[in-house]
């Protein structure tokens, strides 16, 4: 089906591909809260997790937040349509 | 050992390059060489102020107290700026769209740009920020004590006070200098916001400097770091639910809603694009600063005798180990998150004073007052910025006494946190659902503030402190319902979560409510609507009917925000993209969208909306505009947008003909009249030399007639040769014959020269100098421009109908040339005829008093064109005003 027009698809694809990055970035603080709120859910006191636990988690969480900030900033940055004429000076 | 008086050296030491940082900047910016200042680096840098003293040595003093909740004063930022694409995207886009200066200008504006919302969120910022800004205060004196505790001299309450004293004032110097330099058209401190730059990645190296040396230099490393923490008196996960979920809320909604942070967010922004690096960079920040914090708590708690206050274990743990340079280093780092937070706290607060309290309270009082100083407005803005400043720190420095700077102080910043998130419903229902009314958000963000006063400031102070105890038990007048910490009878729960709940869900809901059930003003409507959907259209604003104001009026009002030489720039290149020449463009409904939101970014949305309206009378807004922005084929509007840009060209072409057309009808009439007049005033003398010399030469005259007769002739003909100069002068200059000659001379002597020639000062007409700003050399022709001086001075003389004619002579320096003013008092010239007076022939009216054939304007244009200068009328200045732009100081090519 797709076989007539590589470069038609070609160009196809990126532009889905841009869309998706885009749910992406909407989807990241999701993901975030998501991720953080779990530690609500472990067992509390002193039979519970410990603190050492807890903070390995927790940055964990979070270098993967900048990652993916990161690697979705690399590719959405491109289509950015310039500031209009008019607002630059 | 670090004694004290080293650390105060070293401390103003910092200072002082902060201000070399800052001056250097805003050098480099004035020049145009700004280039770097505009790095998404310096942006996400400026972020940092988030950071603030309370952060740097607060966390650590958190995390000793209650383990890993501290960390949520960091997600919530993160978590904001990894979803930039949700909410940050749409605020920098419509900041920049609509020029707005703070976050009471973005209220205000949404909801059609009420002064009544401006005040109400500006005095919600100020209150919840003097807390903070006390805070700050305090974390500096603290560590300043610790130093001198620590060289054996113990500071009590007086020492701490004049500690915060001196750095109040020195914090308002740099502010004042920095912050209220010019008012810029779009509210951007380069120089503070590279020093802020600067301080952020100070206060990140001294913390992971304190932190590297806590866990390899005295733990042993990662992994033993890690075992000593589960050894500790915080050593297992008991978190809080609702805290967590709470103040990650909290300090992601006052992320954005702090004064400071939206002014680096959004107001100082230079590039949308500069988003997309800081939302992964700005979270790294954050994550870096956090990093440590838990480890240098748990070795502080083993370390540190106890009852240490863990808030200084920054300071105190290198210290303890003899480590002085780290203390230093770490005393920096504080004193940078500081006082870079409480300066550009000022800077917001004074704007949104000034623009949302002070000019509309000024206005109101001037109305309809006749006197309308060029730049006075600008004067008033920059006075009460400056003001406000100093009040506001001020007030930061009386909270710190009142409250006695213990420990209850450092439990406000998050009530501070919590406060300004009151406006946070009011932003996202403002730039999200075009229904949301200022009636609705009036009602919302006044039933926020008046929950959070009742549950979480007033209860700040201490129990029985202003809330008496027995309604802090029972609830105010036996009401158990009313009781500040158990609204509605809810015991139980966490104080501030409690109030944070109860405060935001009252304020949506009689948002929500208020706003379903009332109606929008159409300004409303258009602004919803161009805030909603700013990234559809970002044309189409609220269009003023093509109105009756005069672009003479509008350059006016623009010189009172602007100031002269900036409203005169703007005009004259507004005029110059219509195709004219001159200052004064037509009046277009286009223009004047222009021009309101040009000097919004001065003065905020709602006064420049007020003082355009008092110029155009009536409504800006007609049942057809709303019409068009409703419409659903918003694309054909977009369409008819580009054919009009296409047609603006032919228009433009069209209307410089019909100008051509119009000079060369009047030219031609007035040079018939010229030539009767020419006739005219070559007959008159003729006639009366003619006539004298026939008696004479009849002779029957005694010798006292002849001398009279004689006398007459000679004057008769002394006024032929002098209209033959001119004419001869002037045919001279227009066809390029003649020799100039470079001279040397000092402006004010020429112009010394030209006042006397011209009859002097007093002597009917009072002339108004500034010689020392006329002190400078020129490289001229200095007779033909001392010619020219003459001229306008004389006609000043002539035609100055004023009671008490006055002529001010104002030297200026305008885009790199120097310029000198004629401004009189009279009636000035009227707008039909400015462009004429400048052409040869030309009169103004038939005053025979004139005495000239009305050549002197166009031998000066013509002088100074010859010159490399240039002559123009000078509209709006309250009189007859010629601009002389005087050549630059090059050599002269002989022609």
């Amino acid at each position: 089906m797709t076989g007539r027009n590589p470069q038609g698809v070609f160009l196809e694809r990126r532009a889905y591909h841009k869309r998706r990055m885009r749910d992406l970035a909407r989807a990241v603080p999701i993901i975030g809260a998501v991720l953080i709120s779990i530690p609500l859910l472990w067992p509390q006191g002193d039979d519970g997790v410990t603190n050492s636990t807890a903070i390995v988690y927790v940055f964990g969480v979070w270098i993967v937040l900048i990652a993916l900030a990161a690697l979705i900033s690399r590719v959405v940055q491109s289509d950015e349509p310039p500031a209009a004429p008019a607002e630059e000076r | 050992m670090v004694t004290f008086n080293i650390l105060v050296a070293v401390a103003l030491l910092y200072v002082a390059v902060l201000f070399g940082v800052a001056f250097y900047a805003e050098r480099r910016a004035a020049l145009g060489f700004g280039g770097w200042l505009h790095s998404p680096i310096v942006y996400t840098l400026s972020l940092s102020i988030y950071c603030t003293a309370w952060t740097f040595y607060g966390a650590v003093g958190y995390a000793a107290r209650s383990g890993v909740e501290f960390v949520t004063i960091y997600l919530g930022p993160t978590l904001v700026m990894v979803g930039w694409w949700w909410v940050l995207r749409r605020l920098v886009r419509i900041g920049r769209s609509q020029r707005i200066t703070s976050i009471a200008d973005l209220i205000s504006s949404r909801f059609g740009k009420s002064t009544s919302l401006g005040v109400i969120v500006t005095l919600l910022a100020v209150v919840a920020t003097t807390p903070y800004i006390a805070l700050q205060l305090q974390s500096v004196t603290l560590s300043f004590a610790v130093f001198s505790n620590a060289g054996g001299q113990a500071w009590g309450h007086e020492e701490l006070n004049g500690a915060a004293i001196v750095v109040a004032i020195g914090l308002a110097t740099f502010t004042v200098f920095f912050g209220t330099r010019n008012l810029d058209a779009n509210e951007r401190h380069h120089g503070i916001v590279m020093a802020i730059a600067v301080e952020a990645v100070v206060k990140l190296v001294a913390l992971l400097a304190v932190g590297i040396f806590v866990v390899w230099g005295i733990a042993g490393g990662p992994a033993q770091m890690l075992q000593q923490i589960d050894a500790s008196p915080i050593s297992h996960w008991e978190q809080d639910g609702s805290r967590w979920i709470g103040l990650i809320f909290v300090s992601g909604a006052a992320f954005i809603c702090l004064p400071r942070m939206f002014q680096v967010l959004v107001v100082e922004n230079v590039d949308e694009r500069h988003l997309n690096i800081a939302g992964w960079a700005f979270p790294t920040y954050l994550f870096l600063m956090s990093l440590f914090v838990v480890p240098i708590a748990v070795v502080g708690l083993n370390l540190m005798p106890a009852g240490a206050n863990p808030d200084l274990f920054v300071l105190t743990i290198p210290l303890s180990q003899g480590r002085d340079g780290l203390a230093m280093v770490s005393f920096l780092g504080g004193f940078s998150s500081a006082t870079s937070m409480v300066i550009v706290s000022t800077i917001a607060l004074s704007t949104m004073v000034s623009n949302h309290i002070v000019l509309p309270v000024w206005l109101s009082a001037h109305k309809g007052q006749g006197a309308k100083v060029s730049g006075d407005v600008r004067s008033v803005i920059l006075r009460s910025r400056r003001i406000s400043i100093a009040a506001v720190l001020t007030l930061g420095y009386l909270y710190y006494r009142i409250s006695g700077g213990g420990t209850a102080l450092a439990a406000i910043g998050l009530v501070s946190f919590s406060g300004v998130v009151q406006i946070f419903p009011v932003l996202l229902g403002g730039i999200f659902w075009r229904g949301a009314t200022r009636i609705g958000a009036a009602m919302g963000l006044l039933t926020g503030f008046a929950v959070w006063g009742w549950t979480l400031f007033l209860p700040s102070f201490g129990d029985g402190a202003i809330i008496s105890h027995a309604a802090m038990q029972h609830g105010p007048f036996g009401i158990v319902w009313l009781r500040p910490d158990a609204l509605f009878g809810i015991d139980g729960m966490d104080p501030l979560v409690h109030g944070i709940m109860w405060s935001m869900i009252l304020n949506t809901l009689v948002f929500f409510i208020g706003s379903i059930f009332s109606f929008p003003t159409p300004l409303e409507r258009l602004q919803g609507a161009q805030f909603v959907n700013v990234f559809d259209y970002s044309v189409g604003s609220a269009r003023w009917r093509s109105s009756v104001a005069g672009a003479e009026d509008l350059l006016i009002m623009s010189q009172r925000i602007l100031g002269g030489n900036e409203a005169q720039a703007l005009f004259q290149r507004e005029a110059k993209s219509q195709g004219k020449a001159g200052y004064l463009p037509d009046v277009t409904s286009d223009f004047i969208e222009r021009l309101e939101r040009e000097l919004a970014g001065s003065v905020g949305a709602a006064t420049a909306h007020a003082m355009i309206g008092q110029l155009t009378e009536g409504s800006s807004v007609s049942v057809e505009d709303l019409i068009a922005v409703a419409d659903e084929a918003a694309q054909i509007l977009e369409y008819s947008n580009r054919l009009e840009a296409k047609s603006a060209e032919q228009e433009q072409t069209a209307r410089a003909l019909r100008d051509a057309n119009e000079k060369l009808t009047a030219l031609s009439v007035q040079k018939d009249a010229f030539l009767s007049q020419i006739s005219h005033e070559l007959r008159t003398p003729m006639t009366s030399i003619r006539s004298f010399s026939e008696i004479l030469r009849d002779g029957e005259t005694t010798a006292a007639q002849q001398g009279h007769y004689a006398g007459i002739i000679h004057d008769e003909t002394l006024r032929l040769t002098r209209l033959l100069d001119d004419l001869l002068d002037l045919s001279v200059l227009a066809n390029g014959q003649v020799t100039l000659q470079d001279q040397n001379g000092n402006l004010r002597d020429l112009i010394d020269r030209a006042v006397d020639v011209a009859g002097g000062d007093g002597d009917g007409m009072r002339i108004l100098r500034d010689r020392s700003g006329e002190n400078f050399v020129l490289h001229t022709d200095l007779d033909r421009l001392g010619q020219v001086f003459i001229n306008l001075i004389t006609n000043a003389r002539k035609y100055c109908d004023a009671k008490s004619p006055m002529l001010k002579i104002k030297v200026g320096l305008v885009a790199g040339q120097h310029v000198v003013d004629f401004i009189d008092n009279g009636t000035g010239i009227q707008v039909g005829n400015q462009q004429m007076i400048f052409e040869k022939f030309s009169r103004v009216a038939d005053q025979s008093k004139a005495g000239g054939a009305g050549l002197g304007l166009a031998i000066c244009r013509e002088i100074m064109q010859r010159l490399g200068g240039q002559i123009s009328y000078l509209p709006g200045q309250g009189g007859a005003a010629f601009r002389v732009v005087l050549p630059n100081n090059k050599p002269l090519s002989n022609q």
